[in-house]
């Protein structure tokens, strides 16, 4: 399998920012596996914590229950310390290279884009990570909702040039 | 066998979300990468159908971490569910159970609605609306914003980065106007 190109940060433009890949060394094929077992692990917490469920998302945004609340809460909490300990020692990833985490710049699309994928946070109880998860779950109706949301980004992408950013 | 009996308990917030929290981390040590899902779902697109349009054109097999990670997280549903599932039913708050039975929801087992998102219920008019019509919503809506819960509440939130505060605060109201003004509208609906 080939080997993957390197991205420097400077070239790295807005869209590549999420869930960016940011490794200057090359990869082979054989390292997505690592990240396969950390897809399958938290996998594993998004069922056991049942926070792929529609009802714990109406839960939420009825304000019933503190779950989701102190799951996200306390994710934010851990990611926030973790990174600042990353920072402050320096910690390197296990390819030697230093942690490189790109800044977001603002757009009016975090706000118009925000707001709808809320509608359909509410509507499908599931952002896309719990999707992957529910059709695991055997929910195979969601693999409808999955390919909508595919055609959802595809459109996106066509009518990007057109929308207020 | 004690153990599996622990894990087959629902997890609670205090356990799930340190360890949805260390995530970022874990990502970033082992590869310098991002915790964020959405972006999967346009690699999809730039690899099945790109369509000639710019935004999908890019090297996406940078990403392709991210789909095996997706791979993962299905694979991990299947585990969760099969092999660790808690033999008991969910427990769902006395005031949502209440109020979605108003709307006419009478099932409560299981992690999703089966009134809705029952396979039966594909092809029906509720079906299109909850499925393919939120579905796009999630779609369209995380791409536009940038990023999804992963990207921005956690990742960009736990980076301290403001226009990710933004986003999460335009992905609550959204989901607080939805659920407040729409869903009783759409689960009402007799078709």
């Amino acid at each position: 399998m080939e080997k993957l190109e390197n991205t420097s940060l400077t070239t790295l433009s807005e869209e590549d920012k999420d869930g960016s890949n940011t490794q200057k060394s090359a990869e082979g094929f054989a390292a997505n596996f690592k990240y396969l077992i950390v897809g399958l692990l938290f996998g594993i917490v998004f069922v056991k914590a049942e926070i792929v469920s529609w009802f714990r998302i109406q839960e939420m945004f009825r304000f019933d229950s503190f779950h989701m609340y102190g799951v996200i809460g306390s994710a934010v909490l851990v990611g926030l310390v973790s990174v600042q300990l990353i920072k402050r020692f320096s910690i390197k990833t296990t390819s030697g290279e230093e942690v490189v985490i790109p800044d977001k710049t603002f757009s009016k699309g975090q706000i118009y884009g925000g707001l709808l994928f809320g509608f359909g946070w509410a509507i499908t109880g599931s952002c896309p990570g719990p999707l992957f998860a529910q059709i695991g779950s055997g929910y195979v109706a969601v693999i409808i909702t999955l390919l909508s949301a595919i055609a959802g980004t595809w459109t996106y992408g066509l009518l990007k040039p057109k929308l207020p950013h | 066998m004690e153990i599996i009996e622990v894990l087959r308990r629902p997890w609670p917030w205090y356990v799930a979300g340190p360890l949805i929290g260390l995530t970022v981390p874990a990502l970033l040590l082992l590869g310098n990468k991002s915790f964020g899902i959405s972006s999967s779902l346009r690699h999809i697109c730039a690899a099945v159908i790109p369509a000639n349009i710019s935004f999908f054109k890019y090297d996406w097999k940078k990403g392709i971490w991210n789909l095996f990670f997706v791979a993962g997280i299905t694979i991990g549903g299947f585990i969760a569910s099969f092999y660790l599932a808690n033999p008991a039913e969910m427990v769902i708050a006395e005031a949502t159970q209440q109020t979605l039975s108003g709307f006419g929801l009478t099932n409560f087992s299981g992690l999703m609605p089966a009134e809705i998102f029952g396979a039966s219920n594909i092809f029906s008019l509720k079906g299109i609306i909850f499925l393919v019509f939120g579905g796009f919503l999630v779609g369209f809506g995380t791409r536009y914003a940038g990023g999804c819960t992963s990207g921005h509440a956690i990742t960009g939130l736990a980076t301290l980065q403001w226009p990710s505060l933004v986003a999460t605060v335009s992905f609550f109201i959204g989901g607080l106007v939805c659920t407040h003004w729409i869903l009783p509208f759409l689960l009402t609906l007799t078709l």
